[in-house]
């Protein structure tokens, strides 16, 4: 069994309450950090905890805050980034759901560390029934004096609030975020200057997802000399996981950094295999966004390494048979899925998501999904795959912000790992007019497939 | 009739006001209109919006462009239980197609569209992150997950008999 600190004690009856929470330990970093270390000790503590943003770029969090401006004279502001929209990616709902109270610890210490007296959740809209649950923790936060004025009798008094969005994956790009939480369309800014200078309301602002927010209680608690032991490198710590697809148990785990990737998908610990006593085809292993790989590469590097759940082994081999961490969205197809069809899909999200700023997303993402849903439908020509590839490339690195790449990766991936699916497509449109047309006939050979 | 909330919504709307520093009642704009869709019949006519303009200060255009912005904020009626099945890849490998055809089938309606009664509306949307209890829809605040077609029939019924409006607010 793994280290856990997020969800040690997530079966616990009652650990959404304070009480049951604080009996756990809860809060104990807040005390800590209040009476026994300053801000600036807290920061280099993150730094050295080798803590990386949790919420799919994988930044180092206390070098992230080192850049908030404190020349300032100008309120500083913390904020949350639960707007978590990236498919494939569900392990911040299950962690506010089940122990709200851990997110608020971390929202506390970090606000105190960056001198933040109003803090603010930003959680999507469709996680509605998330945001009550956080409301009902933060004003039983508020009865025990762990926030509100002069938290427990100190100088520091902290402010938090939730604030729902209303359906924009983009808005969980940090600036977007923030214009959608100045009451406007969630359009991504131009930067510089960062939110570390100008952020909410043009103060001094950063911006951390669910999870980075809520490992800083344990890096306080245990010292980030003992967090940092965990893991390999630079992937320090415990990462939650959130598996779907065609295994036997969905579902939100979290592991420590340097799993063997072969583990976590046929350990029962984990996602307990393939379904149905299928083989292994593919998986899109850190959301939506990031490379999929096949079977092979996924379990091995091209150096014939075992694949490790790290940022560095997942990247390894860069693009051409790498893939990245991610939000750690782990997506797995089995011998029936298509790649094309669950490519589509893809395309169609990002179409939707895109805010329509920059015309290479905004008329790419379109072209993307046109074109894969002709080839998907049999209505394709062979020369529609280099044109895929073509407008891929002119998204990338085009636009003001990585929702260009997100969408163009994807696509580039699979057609690289691919290209013989897609042709085949092609090839036999009136096979894959049956939309379950592997279901009914597998196409890759055996030989590419993985056994459990 | 007269656009106006109730005067528990507005002592709501002045709470979430006071969220944010003086003169940045804007950035109550997404949470005041989802209270306002739930208030008006589920959806946010011009009139609507106006009044939440007027309410915020700011000027209706500056609504209109969000209200048009953001998926879950709908600019026509829709049925009194909208039905949003999400179809993204994580879904679509667990089976959400044949959620979606069997309630097209058991509806008689295809997908965007409402039922002669008004009763529901069907939409496919995108990613709700519910991924490892796919397939799954939402209707109001609530997620339904791990779906059958049974329990497809059994929620049906479960609205049909409740005659309520769905509402992300309850």
């Amino acid at each position: 069994m793994g280290k856990k600190f997020l969800l040690e004690h997530v079966n616990v009856p009652g650990i959404e309450t304070l009480k049951v929470y604080r009996e756990k330990g809860g809060y104990a970093s807040v005390e800590k950090a209040l009476k026994t270390m300053t801000p600036d000790q807290i920061v280099e503590e993150v730094k050295f905890s080798d803590l990386r943003g949790r919420g799919g770029a994988g930044f180092p969090t206390g070098l992230k805050w080192s850049f908030l401006d404190k020349k300032s004279d100008k309120p500083r502001y913390l904020v949350c980034n639960a707007d978590e929209s990236e498919p494939g990616t569900f392990k911040d709902r299950y962690l506010m759901e089940k122990i709200p109270h851990i997110l608020i610890e971390g929202m506390i210490v970090s606000s105190y560390t960056l001198g933040a007296k109003t803090a603010y959740i930003y959680i999507r809209g469709e996680y509605m029934y998330v945001l009550r649950i956080l409301e009902k923790a933060i004003d039983e936060a508020y009865a025990a004096g762990f926030l509100g004025k002069n938290i427990l009798g100190t100088d520091f008094s902290l402010d938090l609030y939730v604030q729902p969005g209303a359906g924009a994956y983009i808005c969980g790009e940090e600036t977007a975020l923030l214009e959608s939480l100045e009451g406007k369309r969630g359009n991504p800014r131009l930067k510089p200057p960062f939110p570390a200078v100008a952020g909410l309301y043009a103060c001094p602002t950063v911006v951390n997802n669910v999870e980075s927010i809520a490992s800083v209680p344990t890096i306080i608690n245990i010292t980030a000399d003992k967090y940092n032991d965990i893991g390999i490198g630079k992937s320090a710590g415990t990462k939650l996981i959130s598996a779907s697809g065609h295994i036997n148990k969905p579902g939100v785990y979290e592991i420590e950094l340097g799993l063997p990737v072969e583990e976590f998908i046929y350990s029962d610990e984990y996602c307990g295999g393939i379904w149905k006593g299928r083989k292994l085809k593919a998986a899109v292993a850190g959301g939506s966004s990031v490379p999929i790989l096949p079977a092979d590469l996924l379990l091995k590097t091209a150096k014939g390494q075992p694949r490790l759940m790290t940022y560095e082994s997942m990247a390894d081999g860069g693009f051409a048979t790498g893939t990245m961490l991610g939000s750690g969205g782990f997506i797995v197809m089995d011998e029936t899925a298509c790649i094309v069809r669950n490519l589509w899909t893809f395309a169609r999200f990002y179409h939707h998501e895109s805010c329509g700023q920059c015309s290479p997303c905004r008329e790419g993402t379109g072209w993307m999904e046109k074109v894969l849903h002709r080839i998907e439908h049999g209505h394709g020509k062979m020369s529609d795959i280099d044109l895929l590839v073509d407008v891929a490339k002119k998204i990338e690195g085009n636009t003001i912000c990585p929702l260009g790449d997100a969408a163009a990766w994807p696509v580039a991936s699979a057609i690289r790992h691919f290209r013989e699916e897609f042709e085949y497509h092609v090839k036999y449109p009136e096979k894959v007019k049956n939309p379950k047309h592997f279901e009914l006939e597998p196409f890759m050979s055996e030989a590419l497939l993985v056994n459990s | 009739m007269e656009v106006k909330f109730s005067n528990e919504t507005l002592a709501l709307v002045n709470k979430i006001i006071k969220r944010y520093p003086e003169g940045k009642q804007k950035s109550a704009l997404l949470p005041v209109l989802h209270l306002a869709q739930s208030e008006f019949d589920g959806w946010l006519s011009t009139p609507v919006m106006d009044y939440v303009a007027s309410i915020l200060s700011i000027k209706p255009i500056e609504v209109y462009e969000v209200a048009s912005f953001y998926s879950m904020y709908n600019l026509e009626p829709v049925g009194k239980c909208l039905i949003e099945v999400c179809q993204t890849g994580p879904c679509w490998l667990r089976g959400s197609d044949d959620i979606v055809e069997h309630l097209e089938k058991k509806l008689g309606i295809k997908n965007g569209e409402t039922t002669s009664d008004g009763m529901f509306t069907l939409k496919t949307v995108e990613c709700l992150g519910s991924c490892g209890t796919a397939p799954m829809l939402q209707c109001g605040a609530d997620y339904y997950e791990n779906l059958t077609n049974d329990k497809v029939d059994t929620l049906l019924d479960k609205w049909r008999t409740e005659n309520k409006r769905s509402s992300y607010m309850k």
